[in-house]
């Protein structure tokens, strides 16, 4: 059964006791306080276990129905929808002036996870409105930003991001969809777009998209593409609701997984919009919003990955199979719960272990998006910038990765039961398995790693990462309360040095030997990065044990010791491959990868 | 009008309950701590009875620890106006909760006061009949229903015969049923405007009232581990065990 809980002792940890020196600071000057944000969690963490996931079984069962350009949500999001927006969650970081409530990003962090946790195709729509702010908020004028984003902020209109065509994903210059200017400012616009996330539903009263699209003779590739907004109904002066738009979901795709969201292909004939930001700077308005959803899906990965630990784990406790090695533990039942093996032991801590540390990783870079978005110093704002794009790749993908390998792990804990459907624990398997692939693929998001986020200003975003876990080393090292710590994390981090200055250097002669080990290289980033919240964490919890009533303290020590001695080394593995170099698979002959059957 | 709810501060419902190792009481330290869940529903009646234009002000009232303001503050984010916190540490009895809140009845003047039917901390189900003789006022308890009809209000009554239909004159004292409404959440604008709004806090002195307990509590302890069942094969068996082994028939 899938069973949740808010993990709002591990949120509420990370509030008090990891990110709070910096997001006391942060608040300083506001009139809100660590009561209101955990008041906050606790009203949330209410509304997603009680009415979210009630739904998400059912929702994946029913699914999205089409019908002559409508589609119809399942039973019971309809209400759910007002019943969210109603009390404001979507406004949640939304400048005052447009209805919000102004909070920290942090706390969107906190909220999103609850909401994917609970139902990941429900938190799509909010999810989309969300980008759609972003993108409107950052790159729109006024007269566009006044008209959109009230409504949008009030959840009684919807947004769409619309990016993909049938022949274009990931290269967006080869965009076909064409924006024809008109006397009155306005565009019109043409073409077809596909996978566009929640482009038609029942939910709210209007549906906002944004769109990528080329003006007649603009420059060619991804340099000629503008961003346009484009409403279903388009709206008057007053933000009352006018003609019909030239727009229409033309189908939904059938799809393995988040079945309770629609993913629409959606047919524009001249349909009319305006011009988001400058012409042929819809990439650079597009991005803006982008990392911010990178991050988004990444949160998305720690949501499954926890309700897939926490279903596995009442599934555990509860299943009585086989007596423990050492001798029964349950002598009055038949059998041994199988929490007595190695294995699922084994296997829930992983998962346990790699969510915790996730968690903390992801909100410590939402802090630094508010201290880049608040901080007059010159400095700690660039810092604080370059921690959070080097981080967006890692993020992104590590953490959907782990969310995949969380639900994976959660059904063979369930074995038959996890792949029957009662259960719905291989629903989790297949709603996270969109994560890696949405948003820029995780590979992409390897390569922006690699061949971007790492060159950039001569290796300055490495250098926020890199000087800050060698001083942290260096005053930790003789720590005592850390002796099972700070060996593995040192070794960890010199090896991550090591590989990075590889990369670095085969990287300049040949760039296949850098774009190669693209993902491993990512993935051993994570790993050390994670390592390094766990030492914290663990520092943290030793000057807590004397007053640890609830074992939380103690048992953070312990996990954290899981970690750094069964996950962590797994980066030895990873740098004995990449240290091999990248010919075995780019130097390998094409007609060889079908020579099992060619004929 | 003026509605005056009660809410109190107790373990949540969803915590384990676990007595103190000497006996005195149970564990309240380090454990969640939520408002009385039929008190929840006494603010929702009361939010609803406001937003249908019967009543202008909700004051709710709290007796106790000083963390009881959180307590308070839960239901000015569910829409209260204001809140007024007792400050009282240990043991409080119904009876000196409903000699404070007469106090307080009488200096706020409210024409409807509404309580939870019983909290689930001690289950005394006393504290709205005690202040309803003290004031002297009509009391409807174990509602599930509230009309209003002019200067009187029609409650019904979940008892043991059934469903029981009062009408009462206001001002009165009702206590209400889990099965009154399904109480809202708190709404995030209204988490966000839930610390401007105005908590008083008073002292005991200032209301002169003998909170002096009248029960003395002797020990707290679990109650016996169920043994496990037993599978008998006949009506005859069943009658002999009940006989000569459990005793009670």
């Amino acid at each position: 059964m899938q069973t949740y809980k808010a993990p709002l002792n591990d949120m509420k940890f990370i509030l008090r006791d990891f990110i709070n020196s910096e997001s006391n600071s942060l608040l300083k000057n506001s009139d809100i306080d660590l009561s209101d944000l955990e008041m906050i969690l606790e009203e949330a963490s209410k509304l997603c276990e009680e009415k979210l996931l009630p739904l998400n079984q059912s929702g994946d069962e029913e699914g999205c129905k089409y019908e002559n350009g409508n589609v119809n949500t399942p039973k019971g999001f309809k209400e759910i929808y007002r019943e969210f927006v109603d009390n404001g969650w979507q406004g949640l970081t939304v400048n005052k002036k447009y209805g919000g409530q102004e909070l920290p990003y942090f706390m969107n962090m906190f909220l999103d996870e609850m909401i994917s946790s609970s139902n990941m195709s429900f938190g799509l729509y909010p999810g989309l409105t969300s980008n759609a702010i972003d993108a409107i908020e950052k790159s729109a004028s006024d007269e566009i930003k006044d008209l959109y984003l009230p409504k949008l902020a009030s959840g009684e209109w919807s947004g769409t991001m619309n990016l993909t065509e049938p022949h274009c994903g990931t290269d967006l210059g080869l965009t076909k969809t064409i924006a024809n200017p008109q006397n009155d400012g306005s565009y019109k616009l043409s073409g077809t777009k596909i996978f566009i996330t929640c482009g038609e539903h029942d939910m709210s009263k209007n549906i906002i998209h944004l769109v990528l699209a080329k003006t007649p003779n603009c420059p060619k590739g991804i340099k000629g593409i503008s961003l346009f907004v484009v409403p279903k109904i388009i709206p008057k002066k007053d933000g009352s609701l006018g003609e019909r738009n030239n727009l229409e979901c033309g189908s939904i795709e059938k799809k393995m997984g988040i079945n309770a969201s629609p993913t629409c292909v959606m047919h524009y004939n001249e349909a009319t919009g305006w011009l988001v930001g400058d012409l042929h700077k819809g990439m650079k308005a597009m991005f803006i919003m982008m990392n911010g959803a990178r991050l988004m899906v990444g949160v998305q990965g720690l949501g499954i990955a926890e309700i897939a630990y926490q279903s596995a784990l009442n599934y555990a406790k509860e299943r009585l199979q086989g007596r423990s090695l050492k001798g029964s533990k349950n002598l009055d039942k038949d059998a041994d719960p199988i929490l007595v093996h190695p294995e699922i032991r084994k296997s829930l801590l992983k998962i346990k272990t790699l969510t915790e540390g996730l968690r903390g990783l992801m909100l410590w870079t939402g802090l630094q998006v508010d201290i880049a978005k608040k901080e007059k110093d010159k400095f700690k704002k660039q810092n604080a910038d370059d921690w959070v794009s080097l981080m967006t790749p890692i993020l992104k993908s590590f953490a959907t990765d782990v969310g995949c390998e969380a639900s994976n792990l959660a059904v063979q804990i369930y074995g038959g039961h996890g792949y029957i459907k009662d259960h719905g624990i291989e629903q989790l398997v297949r709603d996270s398995r969109i994560t890696p692939i949405y948003e820029g693929t995780n590979g992409i998001q390897a390569l922006d790693l690699v061949g971007r986020k790492m060159p950039l200003h001569t290796g300055r975003l490495l250098k926020a990462f890199f000087h800050l876990v060698k001083e942290y080393i260096e005053k930790n090292s003789f720590n005592y309360n850390l002796k099972d710590f700070m060996p593995s994390l040192t070794k960890s981090f010199n090896r991550l040095q090591q590989v990075t200055a590889y990369i670095a250097s085969t990287g300049l002669k040949d760039p296949d030997e850098a774009s190669g080990p693209a993902s491993d290289y990512l993935k051993m980033f994570a790993l050390v990065a994670t390592a390094y919240v766990w030492t914290r964490y663990a520092e943290i919890a030793f000057n807590k044990l004397n007053n640890d009533p609830n074992g939380f303290y103690l048992a953070k020590i312990n996990s954290g010791k899981y970690f750094m001695t069964k996950i962590l080394p797994e980066t030895g593995s990873i740098m004995s491959s990449i240290l091999s170099g990248a010919k075995t698979y780019n130097d390998f002959e094409d007609s060889h990868f079908d020579s099992a059957f060619k004929l | 009008m003026k509605i005056l709810v009660a809410v109190k501060r107790v373990v949540d419902y969803n915590v384990q309950v676990r007595v103190k190792p000497d006996g005195t009481g149970v564990e309240t330290e380090n454990v969640k701590m939520s408002m009385n869940p039929p008190d929840e529903n006494a603010v929702e009646e009361a939010l609803r009875i406001k937003e249908s234009g019967k009543a202008t002000e909700i004051i709710a009232v709290s007796i106790g620890e000083s963390k009881c303001q959180e307590t308070i503050r839960t239901a000015l984010a569910m829409g209260a106006d204001r809140g007024l916190h007792i400050e009282v540490e240990g043991i409080i009895e119904p009876l000196a909760v409903a000699k404070i809140l007469k106090k307080i009845v009488e200096k706020e003047n409210p024409g409807l006061v509404l309580l939870g039917k019983q909290a689930i901390d001690d289950d005394c189900n006393q504290t709205g009949q005690m202040l309803s003789a003290m004031l002297a006022w009509s009391q409807g308890a174990f509602v599930s229903k509230i009309e209003f009809s002019g200067e009187n209000i029609q409650v019904t009554r979940e008892v043991d015969e059934g469903l029981e239909i009062l009408d009462l004159k206001l001002p009165s004292i009702v206590t209400c049923d889990l099965r009154l409404n399904e109480p809202r959440y708190a709404s995030l604008p209204n988490i966000m405007k839930a610390k401007k709004k105005p908590l008083d806090s008073l002292s005991l002195k200032d209301l002169n009232v003998d909170i002096t307990p009248r029960i003395q509590q002797i020990k707290v302890e679990e109650p016996p581990k169920r043994q496990k069942g037993i599978m008998v094969s006949s009506v005859e068996e069943l009658l002999q065990k009940l006989k000569n082994e459990a005793k009670v028939i």
